[in-house]
């Protein structure tokens, strides 16, 4: 099935803030945006659910924290126990704060490097993988608005026109 | 403007009456001499258990014909440690069970003093470092903040009656040897003195009673000095047309900010590290400031959330809250930090006269405070202030607050009981008064002074971005 869209390009990131709301409020349905850089308070206009990274990767760091602990306990307690700063207890818990550093690194170290790699699934990047980018320009200094045409194209085109769109295209969509 | 509520003003009141019986209790029932002092432990030992009991093990060693015996001497070395305030010539072969005596009492007879110094500087110091977080806010003109720039001129102001009362109790304890929770002024750099210690032969130049006196004026006429231009230029541009005392303002931010940092890394070193001054660590300045610094942010937060709530702010929204926060959740983390760098590698590097520091916090009379303490000012805040909507909700933020303040007093507790009270410490009615008698003094000073200036800096340049603030 196809259907029709509105590319709508915009050069500057404020003036397209102010057209995503006056789209919404006229009721039509903005499929995506492409811009070449975040651009601050987007997805509030947009309506987009609040990301849910952050609970991943609070989930991610917790998996670093537990490989840790295992793994400071199996090498330097268990398998091959350690006399640590001239203390020889021999006991993970009395050990702990020497621990701390590595700790720390891995939990940070599991948190940042599952969080990019579940982005990038999330997101659908992945190496070879084609471009899913309308517009060239939108890398440059353009941003594209790309509005789902319900009923008349003509009236969205000039209601998007109105909203200080420097160029308009209806495409066809697969 | 801001008037003070009567029924604010009677807590201020009552608290600072309350907190007055408690401190002259401590005062009264220290012991004065050594025959007080061996009553009351033949009391304590009935009443509360393991602490007064160490103690005495410690003292049955001195009567044994001190220690021939390897865990005699052991046990001895590890007394000296414990002690803090140990005197650099106290050989643990020749104490006395009389020298002994004489040192358990003095720490007995320390306990009030400590009680109250640890208060007054928490109080003091809060003060100082919102002062420190507003000079912050103007260096980097910010945006967010000028709707609460004149609550933070209001807790800055105790920084004036806070700042007389620590240099009367500096004069008191030195010169006017009240008592002895400075063991350095006790010590001597002749070698064949009683009490001569060796460290001194170093730090003297130093540590010595009228540079220390002269250096803790200089700290405080210079918060005082810049506390009071910059409020005052603050409050001239309220009625200004141009921004002339505003970029005045800023040019004394940042100077004051280095200044400061410069007085608080010296200050810390003569109010709180010289109480153990055979030990030294060069972040301990840094680490106080952290923990003084969270605590004044918290404290700002307080005085917001109460203004706010009793509608003397109607510019300050949920983001406001939400900002602040976020700075009470940063450094507590931040605090935690350097609490760590300089806790491992001293504990791990194992350098007597380093761990000797952490031996009673850590493994003493003090771990259940020391353990308390990092879970109330790092794994509370971190867990409870960590989902953003939470630091939208005002009263969790204040209990949130609250743990972090009760949090960062025990800090500071730590920093000064084990040196000056030694083992044997308590948290009782001196203590409790200590806080109650400040906190009152604080609610007092912070609220009288809101009630000077109207709450709304109109003046500010930046505050119509801080009123329509918002993420």
């Amino acid at each position: 099935m196809s259907s029709k869209v509105i590319h709508a390009l915009y050069d500057d990131d404020d003036v397209l803030l102010k057209a995503v709301k006056e789209v919404k409020a006229a009721h039509h349905h903005i499929e995506e945006i492409y811009t070449p850089f975040p651009v601050h308070g987007l997805d509030k206009a947009m309506g987009l659910e609040p990301t849910r990274l952050g609970i991943t990767a609070f989930m991610y760091g917790l998996t670093g924290l537990g490989f840790a602990v295992w793994f400071l306990n199996f090498i330097m307690i268990q398998d091959w126990p350690q006399n640590i700063g001239g203390k020889p207890s021999f006991s993970f818990a009395e050990n702990m704060p020497a621990f701390v550093p590595v700790m720390f690194e891995m939990t940070v170290f599991f948190a940042a490097h599952l969080m990019v790699i579940t982005f990038y699934m999330r997101s659908k990047i992945w190496p070879f993988r084609e471009a899913e980018n309308p517009d060239p320009r939108t890398t440059d200094d353009h941003f594209l608005m790309e509005v789902a045409v319900d009923g008349d194209a003509d009236q969205l085109a000039s209601l998007l026109k109105g909203t200080g769109a420097v160029e308009i295209n209806v495409k066809e969509k697969h | 403007m801001y008037t003070f509520s009567s029924r604010l003003k009677t807590t201020a009141i009552a608290f600072m009456i309350i907190g007055a019986l408690g401190i002259a209790y401590g005062f009264i029932t220290a012991p004065s001499t050594i025959e007080d002092l061996k009553e009351q432990m033949l009391h304590a030992e009935d009443g509360h258990g393991a602490a007064t009991a160490s103690h005495d093990a410690v003292a049955a060693n001195h009567d044994t014909d001190a220690g021939h015996a390897n865990e005699e001497h052991t046990k001895e070395a590890l007394h000296t440690a414990n002690d803090g305030a140990a005197h650099g010539d106290e050989d643990a072969h020749g104490v006395s069970e009389e020298e002994h005596l004489q040192h358990s009492l003095d720490q007995a007879k320390n306990r009030p003093w400590a009680a109250i110094y640890i208060a007054m500087l928490f109080f003091l110091l809060l003060s100082v470092c919102a002062f420190v977080y507003y000079c912050i806010q103007r260096a980097s003109t910010a945006g967010w903040s000028p709707v609460l720039f004149r609550v933070m001129e209001g807790v800055s102001a105790y920084i004036v009656p806070g700042s007389i009362i620590v240099l009367v109790f500096l004069i008191a304890s030195s010169v006017g040897h009240a008592n002895h929770m400075f063991a350095w002024m006790y010590t001597s750099v002749d070698p064949t003195a009683a009490n001569y210690d060796y460290a001194m032969e170093t730090k003297g130049w130093w540590l010595n009673i009228p540079f220390w006196l002269i250096r803790a004026v200089i700290y405080v006429l210079i918060w005082i000095g810049f506390k009071h231009f910059i409020i005052k230029n603050s409050r001239l541009q309220d009625e200004a047309t141009d921004l002339k005392h505003y970029n005045k303002n800023f040019t004394l931010s940042v100077v004051f900010l280095v200044v400061f940092l410069v007085t608080e890394l010296f200050m810390a070193f003569d109010w709180l590290m010289a109480i153990d001054h055979h030990w030294f660590s060069q972040l301990y300045s840094f680490y106080v400031f952290a923990s003084m610094f969270v605590s004044g942010i918290t404290v700002i937060t307080f005085v917001t959330i109460y203004l706010r709530a009793k509608g003397f702010l109607p510019n300050v929204n949920d983001y406001h809250i939400h900002d602040l926060g976020k700075y009470m959740f940063a450094f507590s983390i931040f605090w935690t930090y350097l609490f760590f760098a300089q806790f491992m590698l001293q504990w791990y590097a194992n350098i007597p006269e380093e761990t000797a520091y952490f031996y009673p916090r850590l493994i003493g009379n003090y771990q259940p405070l020391f353990i308390g303490m990092i879970v109330m000012n790092f794994a509370f805040p971190i867990l409870v202030l960590m989902n953003s909507d939470y630091k939208k909700v005002p009263w969790f933020v204040v209990i949130a607050g609250l743990v972090i303040l009760a949090g960062h007093y025990l800090d500071l507790f730590l920093m000064v009981s084990p040196g000056t009270v030694g083992n044997d410490w308590h948290f009782g009615l001196p203590e409790m008064g200590g806080i109650l008698f400040f906190a009152g003094l604080f609610i007092y000073v912070v609220f009288n002074a809101l009630t000077k200036a109207p709450l709304h800096p109109k003046g500010n340049p930046l505050i119509k971005e801080s009123e329509i603030f918002h993420h």
